[in-house]
This record gives structure tokens, C-alpha cells and sequence, in this order.
């Protein structure tokens, strides 16, 4: 009864886990070794998730406060190494239980204290403990062989012990076998080590194995054959791993039943083609390869589903490691795309692709052969897609051949156009455009035809597909930059093949990796070798895009990067450091830095300079870059002054700190610009940059976001306090109200997020009117001191589009209120959660928002 | 590692006993994946080998009169090793319930489940020695 409540327990324990975590402290304590066989049965028996999902989050986390809870492992181990106290139910569950930990995360082990542990375990006399031990051993072995060459011996003895039947208790032989499960654990633990060196223990080893191998008979007691073959397969598998690496002659033995295998392959019980495949897998090599690809496409076709798409995979990683050549590679895998559709993810297509692209004698037969397929008449989708792929990059090259004509493949791809998916679309759109590019002399039909699709596409649904269809017709408007923007692509650097990595998919929290697949890993193959050219027009293609995507920028830009292009090839030294060729001072005039705050909140703004053709220019031709000029234009200069050496921010800005020119068009500088509010007002400071590059003058004025609201630092007074203020101040020009209208209705909160966003803080307990919204804020600047700024601003609910807004402050020339008039009346052109308002285009000096360049230089040119 | 999951399943389709290691399942996705199996083994004719692959895993099984014992493990466990193990199994059942039927597990569903825990933890073979599992029980049966 006792041991029933004990396992009822267990089973209750078990369901509450927070509750089993907290009793295991207590047990470890203890010494009753029922109590302790309890706590540390939890762990493994955890994992046995009876109910699903509950259970599998609640499993989780007793791993995760487990593995951390030290003292608890230091038990475990304790437990699992001292032999005489405990009793050897207690060991084997820790073992158990540590292997499970390990499981879950190896760090919990460590590696190299374990291993003399760990052979004394090995001496265990008791075979139960020495079953789950031999887990354990098993487990640790498979990640990390070396630290453990000393338990190698201890696990040879355990088989000899085993193999002559001393001293093994009745109870554990099994019809005559001892223990036929741990002579099968130990062999395959044996299986992670390399060759022993060790004369002794392998003449032991080989005594051991040759035992079996000639003692097994097939016996009539059909347990015991079971049995017996079990060990003899293990040693099998020990014994070719073993000669594997002595010899190399098994890959020839295995090639001559080549023919056998194959036949196997159509066998109608499917382990049995399992099998086949994964032998022939596994026995490929640069000889054979061809035969066993090709059988293997012949059996796609008959192959039943299930097999399918294991067998594409396979076909595929197999041909593109052992290809003789690669038009037969190219070969190989359309053909599998043709057959086996469906079942051919579009990493293998990729793959394709990406050989091809490198290489280039390979292209125009890649082109031709795609061109065949797409005669036929079902086609598969990821054919089209290739296909159509292919021939866009390289159907130029086709030009001379018959039935080639650009115009012919377009009438091909285009039959095809209303039978694939939307994915598709995209492609076949962008091969149209290229197919456009490549159109020389020009055939207005063609043309006439593309670009008519093009415009059937603009209204599409699909996004993909709208953007590129507008995008195209643009660029065939924009004559030469289409040329450059659809050439061909360049090499592709050299991966990993996804394929591979998908094919050797391991599963979480499962076995160990069996040594065959580790050895196989070892192993060296052909790989075609992708070549690795990096791309020779390497930055264009970047900087170009970026010009396409800003469709705003003046026609200026343009013609500068495209003289780029003929200039970045130099890359020579820079003789001089330009900022000496920088004209006189009165030029440069009014640099950066026009307000800063005074005292303690220091707001440093940032200004990232996002003009990627400066640098590019400054790197490429440094004879022939111009003087730079960076002034500040103002309208009120008065106002605005520099506050730093302007050659000094300007160095910082093109050099780096060695005093090296940067060289890399790719990296953005960014210049740290401080502000400092000299005197409230509402004009705004613009930054004028300007550059000369060759005989071109770029001018670029950017507006700083340095507004006044950046120099309040929002402050809760208290009521007393507020009101003394409130009173004080009386009427205009310091206290200024007034009623606004066409007010976008907004909620309290809303406003309140506004204005805590504008850096007024919202004190909320001093006007008791709940429709009345109390902020304050201090002002800092150079001229005045902090300014003490109060606002109440009451909304009417049942009117939302006009409130009263009412501003009390030190200096009559603060002119806050107009900018919250601002914030408050701009809304209704945006959401209200935005914080800085939309250009309008009455106001003037109305601050523009900073989001996306193109609009900053649009409002700006 | 090693033993995914055992099962015990009659003729009819019915389980008579399931355990599951480190698959993490819900009762609907086992109830599906028993009857998978249970339908492809059933089909079984006795020439046939007793592994079959299923899925990414291996099904060892053994049929005793009208059950169906079912042993999923992973692709590289030794799989006459488990067909062995299986059949120590129903020894260790066959010694404590003298000459075992199904309707001795159904009706002590409990101790076929002590019997495998004490074997099987956490899909590892722990225990092969059958004194040694059924002590705990012979205890149990003593002290009630």
C-alpha cells in the first residue's frame, strides 16, 4: 500500500511541476532512498507527456529550472558515483536522469571531469546499473570521443565479461544470451571511437567480435536467434566501420552489388527500397554517379509518393556533388523538375540557377535546354519558373539561333502567362522587362506587346506584381539606366548548399548522431566548385538602385553617379588632402552647430549625412573632387551662428580618424551636430551642403529638425504652485489665450500623449475639471534663463473640434503657443498619434518631417 | 533516444496500452498516428519483415495471439534488439500474470504500465532483468 500511495504520489507530484521542482531541494537532503527515488524518477519520467500540451509547457519549464539548479545536479552526480551507499535502483535512474539533462543542454556535463567518473562507473558490477549507464556513456560519447579514450578498455571488458557469460546473474541472460542489450549498447558505443591503438585492447576487441561472428548459428529457438543476430548485426556494423577506415576496398565491394542494389530499389516491400536508396546514397562517389542519378530518375517515375520527395532530394544533392560535368548537372535537374514537380522544393532551382550564373560557358546551353522544355505542353510551374528565368538572363545569347528570336521565346514564355500562380507572374514580368532590355535594334511590336502587359499588371491586385509592373514601365521610359539596372547578374559568392542542409535535418532532442552519418560527414566529395569572383561592378548596382528608388531627386544626381560609374575603377591615392583645397572662410562661412541647449538637458542631434554618392565620389576621384562648402542659410542670420571650427567638423566628417580619406563608398558617416538655442524663435536652421564633383556643383540644403520643442524639459509643479504662477501671470503678451476650431476631435488621453510627446509634461491632479488638460514645461536658451511655461487647455465634449488653449510664460517672446496651435490644428490632416505635423504649404518655416529623405529633398528643391 | 513510443493494440484497432517517450503529441495527433499505424501493420502478412519505416522513424512489432505489440523507435536502434526487448516484455508480463492475455492487461492496465516503466525511462532500456522489475511489484501485491 505504501509503495502504491508512493506511486499515486508521484503521479500527483508529477502534475504540478512547480510543486515537484520545489520538493526535489527537500529530498536531497533526505536520506530515505524511497523519497530520493521519487525526486529523481520526475525528471525522466517527465518526459513521458501524457497530456499533450499542458503538460509539454509545464515539461518545459521543469527542464529550464533544472538544468540551472546546481545543487540538484551535484546530487545527481554524487549519487551516480558513489557505489556503496545507494541503492542501485537510485543510480540508475540517476543516470537516467542525468542523461536526459545532457540531452536537453550539453553544457550541463562537464566534458573532461566526467571521464574518470565515468570509467568507474564502467566497473559497475550490478548490470542494470550498467544498462542505463551505458546510455548515458553512449550519449556523452557521441558528442565528444576524445576526453573519453580511457573508458575504451572498461567497455571491451564489459563485452568480454559479457561475451564468456562470467559472472552475469542468471536473471539477466536471456535465453541463454547474457544481457543481449547491453553487448548491443556497448558496440555501438565503441562505434564512435577511431581506431584503437592499443594492441591489447583491440586483439581483445577483435577476439570479442570474431566470437560472435562465428558463433552465431541460426538457432531453432527463435528469441534467441533474434537475439543473437541482434548483437551480430551491431558487431557487423562495428566491424565495417572498422575496415572502412583500414581499407578502402569496402566502397569496392559495395559498387560490384551496385547492380543488385538497383534491382532491390523495385522491390515491392518499401523498407526494403528504403533501403536501396540510402545505400546507394551513401555509396555514391564521381564514378558511379551518373548511372545512379539517371537510375534514379528513371524510378521517380514509378515511384510511389510517399518516396517521392526523399528521392528528388537526394537525386538532386547527389548530382550536383558527383557531376562530371555541368551541362549534365543542369540536365539532371530539369529533367527532375519535369518529372517530379510537385516534389522539387525551390532551393533546387536556386541551386541551379546560381551554377549557372557562374558559370558562363554554361549559360547558353542552360538556355537552350530550358527553351526545349517550354515547348512541351503541360509544364510544370517551377519548369516556367526556371525557364523563364534562364532565358531572361541569357536569351541574348540564343539570338542566332533558329527559332530563338527574342520575339519567338517571348511568345513562348508569354502562352504560358495565364497558367501560372501569382509568384510566377513575377518572374515572367521581370523576364519580359529584360527580354525589352536586351531588344536591339528595337522591334516596336515587341515592345508594344511587353508594354502592354506591363500596364494590364499595374492595376493588379497582387502587390509583387503591381510594383514591379509600374516600376518596369518606368525604367523603359528612363532609356539607359534600364540597360544598367537589369544587367546581368553577377556571380554569386560560394554557400553551402541549402540543399545539404536540409537533407541532413536533425531532430530536436533525439538520438545522438549515429556514427555513420558522423563518418559520413567526414567524408570528402567532389563538390563542383562554385566559382567565387566577386562581382566587378560591385558598389553600381547598390548606388543605382538607391537612385531608382528616389524618383524625386533632381536630374542633377543622376548625371554625377553615372559619371561615377566611369570613375570608380580608380581608386587611387589621394595626393592631397582635400580640405585643403577649401576656399576661404567667409565661404564656409556659418558651419554647423547653430543651437545647442543650455545646462543640463543637452540635446546632441544627431544629423546623418544619407547622401551615399558623396562618399562615393569623395573615394573614387579624389584629383578631380572639388572644394566642399557647408554653410548654413538662414533667413534670419542673426539668429543662427556656428559655434564649432568649421575645418575641424569637416575633416571629422570626410576623414577618418587615422587621417585616411574614406575609402569605402558603402558607409555612411555620421556627424554629430550639437544645438544650442540662443534665443526663442520660431525660424529654423538649414544646413546648406554643397560639393563640387569634377565641374558639377551639387547643392543640397537640409533643413535641421532643431525646433523649439527639443529645448523644453518637461516639469510637474504642484498646485499651489501652478496656480501662484497662474495668477501672476495676467494677461497678454505673457499669458496668451485662445480659442481654436477645426480641431480634429481628440480625446483627453490623446491630447495628453500629444503633449507628453512635445516634451510638456501633463500634471493631472490640479485643475478639477475633467475636461481640462494641464501641462508645464521649462524653456532653456542661451539668452534668457529657464522659463517657467504653464498651458491649460479646456475642451468642450460635446463640441470636440474647438477648445480654448491657454499659455502663461516668463517671456513674452516665447512663442509656444503657436507652435501647439500648430500641433493641435494641424491634426486633421494626419492620425493623431504622430508627433511632428505634415508640410503645409502656407506657412513657410513650418518644420518638415524628417521620416524619408526623398520627401526632405523634395520639399526642399 | 532510442524508444519513441510502445503501444499495444488488438486486432479490432483497439489500444490497449500506450506510452509515449519524448514525443510530444496531443490526443488527437496520437489517436491519428495510432491508427496510422495500427492499419499498416494490420495489412501485415506474417511473411513480411516485423520493421517498417514510418515517417522518420522505424515500427518494430510482434504479434502474440491477438495483440499487436508495437515499438516505435529512432532510425538507428538496433531493431532485432527491440524485437527481443518486446518479447521480454511479454515474458516479464506472462511471469507475473501466469500465462498473460489480453484481458489480464486490461484489467491491470496499471501494473503493464509499472512493468514498462520499471524497463523502458525516458525511451532508454533500463532494466532487463525480470526479478528486478517485478520485485517492486510482488511488494505492492503483498502489502495491499
Amino acid at each position: 500500500m505504501k509503495k502504491a500511495g508512493v506511486f499515486i504520489a508521484f503521479l500527483a507530484v508529477a502534475s504540478s511541476v512547480a510543486l515537484a521542482v520545489a520538493s526535489l531541494d527537500p529530498c536531497a537532503s533526505s536520506s530515505s532512498s524511497k523519497v530520493v527515488q521519487l525526486s529523481l524518477s520526475l525528471p525522466p519520467g517527465l518526459g513521458s507527456s501524457r497530456e499533450g500540451d499542458v503538460r509539454l509547457g509545464s515539461r518545459k519549464g521543469v527542464e529550464d529550472k533544472f538544468a540551472p539548479r546546481f545543487d540538484g545536479l551535484r546530487f545527481i552526480e554524487m549519487l551516480v558515483t558513489v557505489s556503496s551507499s545507494c541503492r542501485p535502483l537510485v543510480r540508475k535512474k540517476a543516470a537516467l536522469c542525468l542523461l536526459r539533462l545532457y540531452r536537453k543542454n550539453p553544457d550541463v556535463v562537464n566534458i573532461d571531469g566526467w571521464s574518470d567518473r565515468m570509467s568507474q562507473l564502467l566497473d559497475e558490477r550490478d548490470l542494470g546499473v550498467l544498462t542505463s549507464v551505458m546510455s548515458l556513456f553512449v550519449a556523452i560519447v557521441s558528442n565528444n570521443v576524445e576526453a573519453y579514450w580511457n573508458c575504451l578498455p572498461k567497455c571491451v571488458k564489459i563485452l568480454e565479461r559479457l561475451g564468456r557469460n562470467q559472472d552475469v546473474p542468471q536473471e539477466y541472460t536471456y535465453h541463454g544470451i547474457p544481457s543481449p542489450w547491453i553487448q548491443v549498447k556497448t558496440m555501438r558505443a565503441l562505434q564512435y571511437f577511431p581506431t584503437i591503438e592499443d594492441p591489447n585492447t583491440r586483439r581483445a576487441l577483435f577476439e570479442v567480435l570474431q566470437r560472435i561472428l562465428m558463433g552465431t548459428d541460426v538457432v531453432k529457438n527463435v528469441n534467441k536467434n533474434n537475439a543473437v543476430h541482434a548483437i551480430l548485426f551491431e558487431a557487423l556494423a562495428l566491424e565495417n566501420m572498422t575496415r572502412m577506415l583500414l581499407v578502402s576496398d569496402v566502397q569496392d565491394i559495395i559498387k560490384s552489388h551496385q547492380a543488385q542494389i538497383i534491382i532491390s530499389l523495385k522491390d515491392p516491400d518499401i523498407s526494403i527500397r528504403r533501403r536501396a536508396l540510402d545505400l546507394l546514397y551513401g555509396m555514391c562517389d564521381v564514378t558511379n554517379a551518373k548511372d545512379i542519378v539517371e537510375e534514379l530518375l528513371q524510378y521517380l517515375n514509378t515511384a510511389d509518393f510517399a518516396m517521392r520527395e526523399e528521392l528528388a532530394l537526394k537525386a538532386a544533392i547527389l548530382a550536383e556533388k558527383f557531376a562530371p560535368d555541368l551541362s549534365w548537372y543542369v540536365d539532371v535537374i530539369l529533367q527532375l523538375i519535369d518529372k517530379a514537380g510537385d516534389f522539387v522544393s525551390d532551393d533546387i532551382w536556386y541551386r541551379v540557377v546560381q551554377f549557372v550564373t557562374n558559370n558562363e560557358d554554361l549559360q547558353p546551353y542552360a538556355a537552350a535546354k530550358a527553351r526545349e522544355y517550354l515547348e512541351k505542353p503541360a509544364l510544370h510551374e517551377t519548369m516556367v519558373k526556371v525557364s523563364a528565368y534562364l532565358l531572361g538572363e541569357y536569351s541574348h545569347l540564343l539570338a542566332r539561333r533558329t527559332g530563338c528570336t527574342l520575339k519567338e521565346i517571348f511568345i513562348i514564355i508569354n502562352e504560358k502567362l495565364p497558367t501560372v500562380t501569382t509568384s510566377t507572374v513575377a518572374i515572367l514580368l521581370s523576364t519580359y522587362a529584360k527580354i525589352l532590355m536586351h531588344n536591339h535594334p528595337p522591334d516596336p511590336e515587341l515592345q508594344e506587346q511587353i508594354w502592354s502587359i506591363f500596364r494590364k499588371y499595374e492595376s493588379c491586385i497582387d502587390v509583387e506584381i503591381q510594383q514591379r509592373a509600374v516600376e518596369y514601365i518606368a525604367l523603359c521610359n528612363k532609356g539607359a539606366a534600364l540597360v544598367d539596372v537589369l544587367a546581368e547578374m553577377p556571380k554569386f559568392p560560394e554557400r553551402q548548399s541549402a540543399l545539404l542542409k536540409k537533407a541532413e535535418v536533425a531532430e530536436v532532442d533525439t538520438a545522438e548522431q549515429s556514427a555513420i552519418r558522423i563518418r559520413s560527414q567526414q567524408q570528402t566529395s567532389n563538390a563542383l566548385v562554385v566559382t567565387d569572383q566577386r562581382p566587378t561592378e560591385g558598389s553600381l548596382p547598390v548606388s543605382q538602385l538607391g537612385l531608382v528608388r528616389m524618383p524625386s531627386e533632381a536630374s542633377t544626381q543622376d548625371q554625377t553617379s553615372f559619371q561615377d560609374e566611369g570613375m570608380t575603377k580608380e581608386n587611387g591615392v589621394i595626393t592631397e588632402v582635400v580640405p585643403q583645397d577649401v576656399p576661404p572662410a567667409d565661404l564656409l562661412g556659418d558651419l554647423l552647430g547653430s543651437l545647442a541647449i543650455n545646462g543640463s538637458p543637452a540635446t546632441a542631434v544627431p544629423v546623418e549625412q544619407r547622401n551615399q554618392n558623396l562618399l562615393s565620389v569623395v573615394e573614387a576621384t579624389p584629383e578631380a573632387a572639388g572644394p566642399f562648402t557647408l554653410t548654413i542659410v538662414d533667413n534670419q542670420p542673426n539668429s543662427i551662428q556656428p559655434i564649432v571650427n568649421i575645418a575641424e567638423r569637416f575633416n571629422e566628417l570626410c576623414l577618418k580618424d587615422s587621417g585616411v580619406l574614406y575609402e569605402d563608398p558603402h558607409i555612411q558617416v555620421q556627424c554629430p551636430l550639437e544645438f544650442v538655442n540662443l534665443r526663442a524663435s520660431r525660424d529654423v536652421a538649414v544646413l546648406d551642403f554643397s560639393y563640387k564633383f569634377g565641374t558639377a556643383m551639387v547643392n543640397v540644403k537640409l533643413r535641421l529638425p532643431a525646433v523649439i520643442n527639443k529645448f523644453l524639459q518637461p516639469i510637474s509643479v504642484t498646485a499651489e504652485e501652478f496656480f501662484d504662477q497662474w495668477k501672476s501671470l495676467s494677461g497678454p503678451p505673457l499669458k496668451l489665450q485662445e480659442v481654436l476650431r477645426g480641431v480634429k476631435p481628440l480625446s483627453l488621453p490623446e491630447i495628453a500623449n500629444l503633449f507628453t510627446s512635445l516634451h510638456l509634461a501633463v500634471n493631472p491632479g490640479i485643475d478639477t475639471n475633467p475636461n481640462n488638460l494641464i501641462a508645464c514645461t521649462t524653456f532653456y536658451s542661451e539668452s534668457t534663463r529657464a522659463t517657467l511655461c504653464l498651458i491649460r487647455v479646456e475642451t468642450d465634449p460635446s463640441d470636440r473640434t474647438q477648445l480654448r488653449i491657454t499659455i502663461a510664460s516668463g517671456d513674452p517672446t516665447l512663442t509656444l503657443k503657436e507652435r501647439i496651435k500648430e500641433y493641435l490644428v494641424n491634426i486633421p490632416t494626419q492620425t493623431p498619434s504622430a508627433v511632428v505635423a505634415p508640410l503645409q504649404p502656407q506657412s513657410p518655416v513650418t518644420p518638415v518631417a524628417y521620416n524619408d529623405p526623398g520627401a526632405m529633398l523634395a520639399g526642399l528643391l | 533516444m532510442g524508444i519513441r513510443f510502445v503501444l499495444l493494440v488488438n486486432k479490432q484497432g483497439q489500444t490497449r496500452l500506450a506510452q509515449y517517450y519524448a514525443e510530444h503529441l496531443t490526443l488527437d495527433e496520437r489517436r491519428a498516428l495510432e491508427g496510422e499505424i495500427v492499419r499498416k501493420c494490420l495489412a501485415r502478412t506474417d511473411q513480411q519483415c516485423s520493421f517498417v519505416e514510418h515517417r522518420n522513424y522505424k515500427i518494430v512489432y510482434r504479434r502474440y495471439a491477438s495483440l499487436f505489440f508495437l515499438v516505435g523507435v529512432d532510425n538507428d536502434e538496433n531493431e532485432l534488439a527491440i524485437l527481443e526487448f518486446i518479447h521480454l516484455f511479454v515474458e516479464t508480463m506472462d511471469r507475473h500474470f501466469g500465462n498473460v492475455c489480453e484481458l489480464d492487461i486490461m484489467f491491470h492496465l496499471e501494473k503493464a504500465h509499472f512493468m514498462l516503466e520499471e524497463m523502458v525511462m525516458n525511451g532508454c532500456i533500463v532494466e532487463t532483468s525480470k526479478s528486478n522489475i517485478l520485485m517492486p511489484i510482488q511488494l505492492m501485491d503483498k502489502a495491499s
